[in-house]
Formats: structure tokens, sequence, C-alpha cells
């Protein structure tokens, strides 16, 4: 009766599993989730600079810069980016990753500027003795943080693109304050170092809306309301690394291991039969299985496919068909010994020990690899993780093909 | 293990041969570890072409990329390394070199009861890293191989393989002590010679994946696939012929130091 089970149990995941690990082309509803070096896109990790941050406040800026850059990206139009922070050594670092991205250099400028705004007033210092008086620029507390929006507009007169911005209640008590002592004088607005514009105040404002006219360009306008909606950060970054595959290369990429997965899938399975015969058959069974039901996990979790992922991947099939060799090169002399079926059963016993203990060895390596709790003194994202996490879901699932699905099949076959 | 001189004479010139060409040429380092930029480029001629900067070069690098933007042409692929980041490449690569050596050490001493064990089969793990890297280093010299994130990849995943075969092996080793008696010398011999077939063609399996993904993977994974391909061919010889003389050794002379103090 239980085997009936098992066998009727095998049978619905094989379905299933194969319904799921049909092609898109096919079957629309689940598709594999691609990384960027295959479906092309942009990997960027920046560096900041907190070493002007105290000690404790380091990850909350570090946390800052995090949500800044994700804002900006968001805002930026990119879909499913992620962006994620690590720690090594003092060392603070922002890995960010764009699918799809075509212009990294702008996704780059857009994401590195501090973006820091700040409205100045300007003082005169009196010199003595008739010498021309000169000026300095004094920071008022009216910054970037004191926006609700900004906004890109055409200027009614020059129809130049300009910035338009919206304060809180706040900011704009701030800006009705600031622009009434300085009405007839100068207002420059700074952004990082730059003095972006430099209006004469006209009269005091208390709208609480105030619009930047410099010489930019509608890109740039839009770059820089993008970066003032974000906010800005809270400390300086610079770009440390850049990887960048095209899309044409990414679905080259694709075909090629498609096919390199599949010449070497039908090998191997040619290498059982030929090595194994009627046992081999029940072997290249499993590996079917073993496929569909990766494919379909791939799928479901879903596991984000990269190119170090599709050999890690091509290595399980190895290892997923390794346990059937054991058992069989087991049942090669146990046979001698006793009866098929009892030799049969002896087998997987034996076997099992090795396959467990050799397993876990390789299992070990595969966590340290995927480093699922972030240790930061390990790599803690990138191409390794891909290739150890599909290494140790091959293993996994190649126990459960390898000694539940082959044992019963066996049992169906061998008598 | 009557040829254990010739297994040691087989290793042996392999790894000084390695270690010799590491010394003369060095490892090929890619852009991963020294830093600089790749980009390969499509003209709209059609013709394919591929740069390299040293890390000073980064503001040519992107002139360059600009130019190239403007002209219509398609971005292949564009590599940009900081000088920052090789050195923490290496870093975390013993770490994880050590982690895993220690992981596995400890696990396979725990499963055989003895450290003999999974010393043992964690110097032959250290002997297949040694052949993996020296013949890198002649790869590297003769035909451009070069050793990047991937290849750190691929040898972390040669220490598991090579365990995992050496783990078979030890095995058989242990069930036979429980069933025969006999010195371990003996027991190891007959280890081997059983487990033989089921090793050499569990290798033939990976090795014909990774011929498959070496032929027709392309470019960006095939030497990734010759280091996992190195590593199996040393992973498959290493367990009989270094991992099991190691243990068979070490035991002799065990042996031989107690029944002196006697």
């Amino acid at each position: 009766m239980r085997k009936i089970w098992s066998l009727s149990f095998i049978i619905v995941l094989t379905i299933v599993a194969t319904f799921v690990s049909l092609p898109s082309s096919v079957n629309k509803k689940f598709d594999l989730k691609l990384g960027l070096d295959l479906a092309g896109g942009s990997r960027l990790v920046f560096e900041a600079d907190t070493s002007k941050i105290g000690g404790d406040k380091k990850e909350t800026a570090l946390a800052g810069v995090r949500d800044v850059i994700e804002r900006r990206v968001n805002l930026f139009g990119v879909s499913e980016p992620t962006v994620q922070t690590s720690r090594f050594e003092g060392k603070d670092r922002i890995i960010v990753e764009l699918p799809g991205v075509k212009d990294t250099k702008e996704a780059t400028d857009l994401i590195g500027k501090t973006a820091q705004l700040i409205f100045m007033e300007v003082e005169e210092i009196p010199a003595p003795d008739g010498a021309t008086p000169s000026a300095r620029l004094v920071p008022t507390d009216l910054t970037g943080a004191d926006l609700t929006s900004a906004s890109v507009v055409f200027d009614s007169q020059t129809g130049k693109p300009a910035i338009s911005l919206q304060f809180t209640k706040e900011g704009g008590e701030k800006f009705a304050a600031i622009t009434k002592r300085n009405i007839s004088k100068q207002l420059p607005i700074i952004l990082d170092t730059e003095i972006v514009t430099d209006p004469v105040v006209q009269e005091e404002i208390t709208t609480g809306q105030a619009q930047i006219t410099g010489s930019f360009t509608v890109d740039e306008a839009k770059k820089l309301s993008i970066q003032l909606n974000a906010g800005a950060l809270p400390v300086p970054i610079s770009i440390v690394q850049e990887t960048t595959v095209g899309a044409t290369l990414g679905a080259a990429s694709v075909k090629q291991s498609m096919i390199a997965g599949g010449v070497g899938i039908l090998m191997v399975a040619l290498f059982m039969i030929l090595a194994y015969g009627k046992l081999g058959i029940v072997a290249d069974i499993g590996l079917f299985i073993f496929a569909v039901i990766t494919i379909a996990l791939y799928k479901l979790i879903p596991v984000t496919l990269t190119l170090p992922g599709i050999a890690g991947f091509m290595l399980s099939v190895g290892m997923a068909v390794d346990s059937n060799i054991l058992i069989f090169e087991r049942f090669k002399e146990e046979k001698l010994l006793r009866s098929i079926p009892n030799a049969l059963e002896v087998s997987f016993g034996r076997a099992w020990d090795s396959i467990r203990d050799a397993n876990v060895a390789t299992l070990v390596t595969a966590f340290i690899l995927a480093n699922p709790l972030d240790w930061q003194f390990l790599h803690t994202a990138g191409p390794v993780r891909g290739f150890a996490i599909t290494l140790a879901m091959g293993i996994a699932i190649s126990l459960f093909t390898g000694i539940f699905v082959s044992r019963n099949l066996l049992r169906l076959f061998i008598k | 293990m009557k040829a254990r001189w010739l297994y040691l004479l087989i290793s042996g010139t392999i790894v000084i041969a390695g270690v010799l060409s590491m010394i003369k040429w060095g490892l090929p380092l890619g852009i991963d570890f020294t830093g600089g930029v790749i980009a390969e480029y499509k003209l709209t001629s059609g013709e394919q072409k591929v740069f390299r900067y040293r890390p000073a070069e980064q503001t040519e690098a992107e002139r360059v990329r600009a130019d190239f933007k403007n002209q219509g042409a398609t971005e292949i692929r564009f590599e940009s390394v900081g000088p920052t980041i090789g050195p923490e490449l290496v870093k975390k690569t013993v770490y994880a070199l050590l982690v895993s050596a220690g992981a596995i050490l400890l696990w396979i001493a725990y499963r055989f009861k003895s450290f003999k064990f999974g010393v043992s089969a964690t110097l032959a793990t250290l002997h297949d890293s040694l052949v993996l890297l020296g013949t890198y280093s002649i790869l590297g010299h003769f035909l451009g191989a070069e050793v990047d994130f991937l290849f750190v990849t691929a040898m972390l995943t040669v220490l598991s393989f090579s365990v995992h075969d050496t783990i078979v092996v030890y095995d058989r080793i242990r069930e036979s002590k429980k069933k025969f008696s006999g010195t371990t010398h003996e027991l190891a011999n007959k280890a081997v010679s059983e487990t033989m077939v089921r090793s050499l063609n569990n290798s033939f399996t990976i090795i014909f994946m990774l011929i498959a993904l070496i032929l027709m993977g392309g470019e960006t994974t095939k030497w990734f696939s010759v280091a996992l391909l190195i590593g199996t061919i040393s992973g498959t010889y290493s367990s009989p012929f270094v991992a099991v003389p190691i243990l068979v050794t070490w035991d002799e002379l065990a042996n031989r130091l107690k029944s002196r103090k006697k």
C-alpha cells in the first residue's frame, strides 16, 4: 500500500513540476527570473565616506544612504532594483543592481551625487577707509530637507527648463523670513559645492514655493528633481566597481548555456545507460525528475538565475547521478551475495552513509559561499552567492530524487 | 598502497611545476584583483572591439565610452573595478577557504570519530587547491586564463568536491573496519579498489557536463569551467592517491611510535 502512495506521489509531483518548468513560450504563467549577466543590466558598488561621522551614527547614515538611493532609483523608473549595504573592515559599501538599465553613466551620476541643497545669504563685510567692501556667504537653515517636492517646469519667459520647489509648511515660513530680510539682495542657491543660481529677491515670498532657473538641460533638470525629491545623501559616496552587461551578450549567454546544459545532460544520460543498462534508464528517469523539480523550484521561489548559477546547477546534475552510481556499484557487489530485491534494499542502506556524509560536506561549502546569515567577513553578494544557492538546492533535491525517487522506481522495475 | 612513492612523485611533480610557474610567472590576476576597466563595444559596422584600461585610466575609459555612445555603438559589457576591491576580495577568499576547510575538517573528524581522517582529507583538498593554482598559472602564461571572481568560486567548489570523493573512500574503510580485521593499510587498499569504478564513473558525469560548458557555454564561463575541470580531475585523483596514503602513513607512524613507547 505504501508503495502505491509513494509512486502516485512521485507521478503527481513530476507532472506538476514538468508543467511549471515548461519554457515561457508555452507556459506564460511561470517564468525564470534572470540575473543581470543574463538579462542585461548594471551592478554598481559605491563606497560611502563615513570618516566624518562618529562611530555609532555610521550605521544610521549608511541606512540613510541606502534609503535615498532606493528612492532615487525607483523615481528613475528601474524595475526591480536591489540596494544592499555591506561593511568590511571599516569600509561601508552600497551595492546597487539595476536590471535592464541602458545608460549606466546617467544612472551612476544620478545615484552618486550628494544633492545637498542649501540656500545662502550674502553678508557684506564693511571695509575700512573706503576700500571695496567684500562679501561672504552665510548658510541659512533652509535646506533640501525642507522640501515636499521638486518638479521640472519651463520658465514662462525664457522657455528654459527650471525646477520648481514646494516647501513644507515650516520650510515655507523659513523661506518667507529669509526673503523678507533679503529684499533687493542676492540669495544664492548651492547644490553640493556649486552655485546653481543666484537670484535677486524682489519681495517677500509667502507662498512656500520657489523656482530655480539655472542653465540646465531638460535631462539635468529631471535628474536634479529626482535627487531633490529623494533627498540628499547623508554622506558622500563614490563608485568603486561597475559591471554592466548588454542585453545582447545576456541573450547569447542564455542560449549558449541552454545548449551546453542540454548536451551535457544528454551525455550523462547516455553514459548512465551504457554503464548500467536497465539501472541506468531508471537513473535517467530520476535525472529527468530532478531537472524538472529544480527548474520548477527556481521559478516558484523564485531564484534569480545567473551564469555561475547555471554552472552550479550543471555541477549538481553530476552530483545527482552520483548517488545513483554509488548505489548501483554497491548493488553489483551485493547481488552476488543475496537475492536481487534484498540486495537492492541493502545497497540503499549501505550507500546512504557515504551519500549523506559526502553531501553534507558539499552543503557546508555551499552554505559558506551563499552566506545566508550575511557574515560580513565573507562575500555577501554577487556571482558567488548565485552559484552557491543553485548548488545547495541541487544537492538537496538530488538527495530526494537519488534516494526516494530512484528507490521507489527501482523497486518497481528490478525484480 | 604499495606504489605510495609513485603517487607522491606524480603529485609532487605537478605541484612543484605549478609552484615554480607561480614563482616565475605569477598568477594571471584579472581586473577583479588588480582593478581597471574592460569594455567591449559593437560598432554600427558590426565590428566588435575590446578595450582594457589600468585603474589610473578610469577617466579615459569613460571618455571613450561616451564617444562610442555618441557614435551609436552598442555596449556589450563594461566592467570597472576600483583599486580597493582586490585586496578585499583576497581577504574574503582566504576567510572563506579557512572557514569551509575548518568546517569540513570538523565534520569528517566527527563522522569518522578521528582527527586523522579529517586532517588527511583536508590536506588532500589543499593538494587540489595547489594543483589548481599552479595549473592556472601555467594556463595563464600560455593561454591567457585569468584569475577572477569566478575562479575563487571554482576553487571553493573544488574543495567540496574533493572532499565528497574522499569521504566515499573513507566510508569504505570505516565499514571494512567493522567487518574485517586487518591493518589500516590492507583495509585502505581494499577500499580504494572497491570504490575506484564509482569514483571514475562519477567524475565522468561531472567531466561531461563541464566539457559541454567549456565547448558550448560561452566565453563568460569558459575559464570557470576549465578551473572546475582541473579541480575535478585533481579531486578524483587525490582521494585514493593522496588522502588515503596520508591516512595510512599517519596510522603507521602512530603505531610505530606506540610500539616504541612500550
